[in-house]
């Protein structure tokens, strides 16, 4: 058994997913090897052979991999994969973008976004986003898996001395460039990766009454949300939306405004560390999974807390 | 050109899920199933390339039981203008999924496939990635704008902390993400028109591709489910909680 981890990076840091993702494959085996895949990827490469139980970097610094693109990564990762009985990715969009197509290139099905290793070849996984789990047994060769950041620690950065060994490129296929990146950091946080995150549901009643969550949420450095209900009311943009049709969110603390608690909303924040729920329907679905219930008009309560939070 | 949009039939999304007693899956008899709601997003957009020019025909293509002609006929309600329906069990994985549009795509020669992201249901998100891969087309995932000229396609791309923008060769895969618009309904007219439009049927035989499963589910169960906790009475009491007990804000 020999295992490899994909490691994401932005060219200046290695991403924290990663980290996850080394401890998922550490279950299996120690010690394990990594690949750093980009242009100009140096400080990268010696950051990834700190990295405790990792012994050897595998570096393919070339030009093609500059902006991560599936099209040429896939083929390398495919020439290296034969060396491999694991290969391992954080389940970012990155990891969601590149192992895929690198498993489909290899013939083999991959295991997407796991929550426990149960043996070398028995994972499991949420389905339903999240309302059932399956744990599933592969028969292929080479198992190409991605990891859910959230059901692992972080790896130790620190305590290694790999051996970093460099690689030829594979050329550039030529299907696909980049253009451009724009991060939405200057605002508010990005839902899926906000510590804290305030969503409104039908209670709402109009879309300029979201000016008050954003007010709240701009208080807390929090992101806004929605219910399904909210986005097909035309509250809020369809990109707010949060649940099995939406975005899959386990903030440290989630806060429910004027949502009723649909099953398909529920599917999508119940990992949620901390979840506070604010309705003035005391029999709102939503009170059963809330940590903290207040049973008030938010048209009250949520002006009051903009002002106990100043 | 065509536009081929792959959807799937799933549990909709308004249904509570349930695990069956014996651990083997979930219920899915007698459950109320419908489109998979990113890939009504997909045949959303390839509509629209079609009204603005840019597309003359748009294939919907359903993969599993029998009944994933009903989702098909949602599609061509919708306003697609033909279905092909592959007859294959409801648990073919993305891999074979993957196979048999590469197979279909062949025969039909489209210049773009446009899909959802992932299914509601078994959350793979593989199935478009691993359609470019056979096909060695470009791709484009999670897209939240898409802008096409003869040769390319611009895409934004909704990635973790923000967004990319990518340019990629026709023929391509782009898979859809939500906020790149808000799919229509059908209207009763278009219903009615849908019931004439054809669907054919195609096996996997006939596609030749073997959709043996590689990974068996040895087991299906429930999540942990989460204890209620308390009410306080007052927005003062709330946040006293959240920062003394909590120690969240």
């Amino acid at each position: 058994m020999t295992i490899l981890v994909i490691i994401e990076h932005d060219n200046e840091n290695i991403l924290p997913a990663t980290f996850n993702a080394i401890t998922a494959a550490l279950k299996l085996e120690t010690p394990i090897e990594a690949l750093v895949v980009g242009k100009d990827v140096k400080q990268i490469s010696e950051a990834a052979s700190k990295i405790e139980f990792i012994s050897k970097v595998i570096v393919a610094d070339s030009a093609e991999y500059a902006h991560n693109l599936a099209e040429n990564i896939a083929p390398l990762i495919k020439q290296i994969a034969q060396n491999y009985s694991h290969i391992f990715a954080p389940a970012t969009t990155f990891g969601k973008n590149i192992m895929p197509r690198t498993a489909a290139l290899l013939d083999v099905m991959q295991i997407s976004d796991i929550i426990e290793v149960i043996s070398s070849d028995t994972f499991k996984r949420p389905i339903y986003a999240g309302n059932a789990l399956a744990t599933v047994r592969s028969s292929d060769p080479i198992k190409l898996i991605t990891v859910r950041s959230t059901a692992f620690e972080a790896a130790e950065k620190s305590g290694g001395t790999a051996e970093i060994i460099n690689v030829e490129g594979t050329g550039s296929i030529g299907l696909s460039e980049f253009v451009s990146s724009e991060q939405s950091g200057s605002e508010r946080p990005e839902l899926t990766s906000a510590g804290i995150v305030i969503s409104g549901g039908r209670g709402m009643q109009d879309k300029s009454n979201f000016t008050m969550l954003e007010n709240v949420a701009d208080k807390l450095g929090a992101a806004v949300g929605a219910s399904r209900a909210a986005v097909d009311a035309g509250f809020a943009p369809n990109d707010y939306q949060v649940g099995q049709t939406g975005k899959v969110v386990a903030p440290e603390l989630y806060m429910a405004v004027g949502i009723s608690g649909a099953i398909q909303h529920l599917a999508g924040m119940k990992d949620s560390k901390v979840i506070v729920a604010i309705n003035k329907d005391e029999e709102a679905p939503i009170f059963q999974v809330a940590d903290y219930g207040l049973v008030a008009d938010l048209f009250e309560a949520i002006p009051e807390l903009d002002s106990k939070l100043s | 050109m065509k536009i081929l949009v792959p959807v799937k039939r799933v549990i909709d999304y308004n249904v509570k899920v349930r695990v069956k007693q014996d651990q083997t899956g979930v219920e899915l008899d007698n459950v109320k199933m419908a489109m998979n709601p990113f890939d009504e997003i997909a045949v959303e957009q390839a509509l629209r390339v079609k009204e603005a020019g840019d597309a003359d025909e748009i294939i919907i293509v359903s993969i599993g039981p029998i009944q994933s002609q009903e989702t098909i006929r949602t599609g061509l309600a919708m306003g697609a203008d033909r279905g092909i329906y592959i007859d294959a069990p409801h648990e073919t994985e993305p891999l074979s999924v993957a196979k048999l549009l590469a197979s279909v795509t062949e025969k039909e020669k489209p210049g773009l496939i446009m899909c959802g992201k992932q299914a509601i249901d078994d959350d793979n998100n593989q199935t478009g990635q691993m359609t470019a891969a056979i096909l060695g087309w470009s791709q484009a995932t999670f897209a939240s704008s898409v802008s096409l000229t003869k040769d390319n396609a611009k895409v934004v791309r909704e990635i973790d902390g923000g967004l990319e923008t990518i340019n990629i060769k026709l023929p391509a895969v782009i898979t859809v993400d939500l906020r790149l618009n808000e799919p229509r309904y059908a209207s009763l007219p278009n219903i009615m028109k849908a019931k004439k439009k054809p669907i054919d049927t195609l096996t996997t035989e006939e596609l030749n591709v073997d959709v043996k499963p590689r990974l068996s589910v040895i087991k299906v169960e429930e999540p942990s489910t989460r204890e209620a906790g308390i009410k306080v009475n007052s927005v003062e009491e709330l946040v006293e909680k959240l920062q003394a007990e909590a120690k969240v804000i």
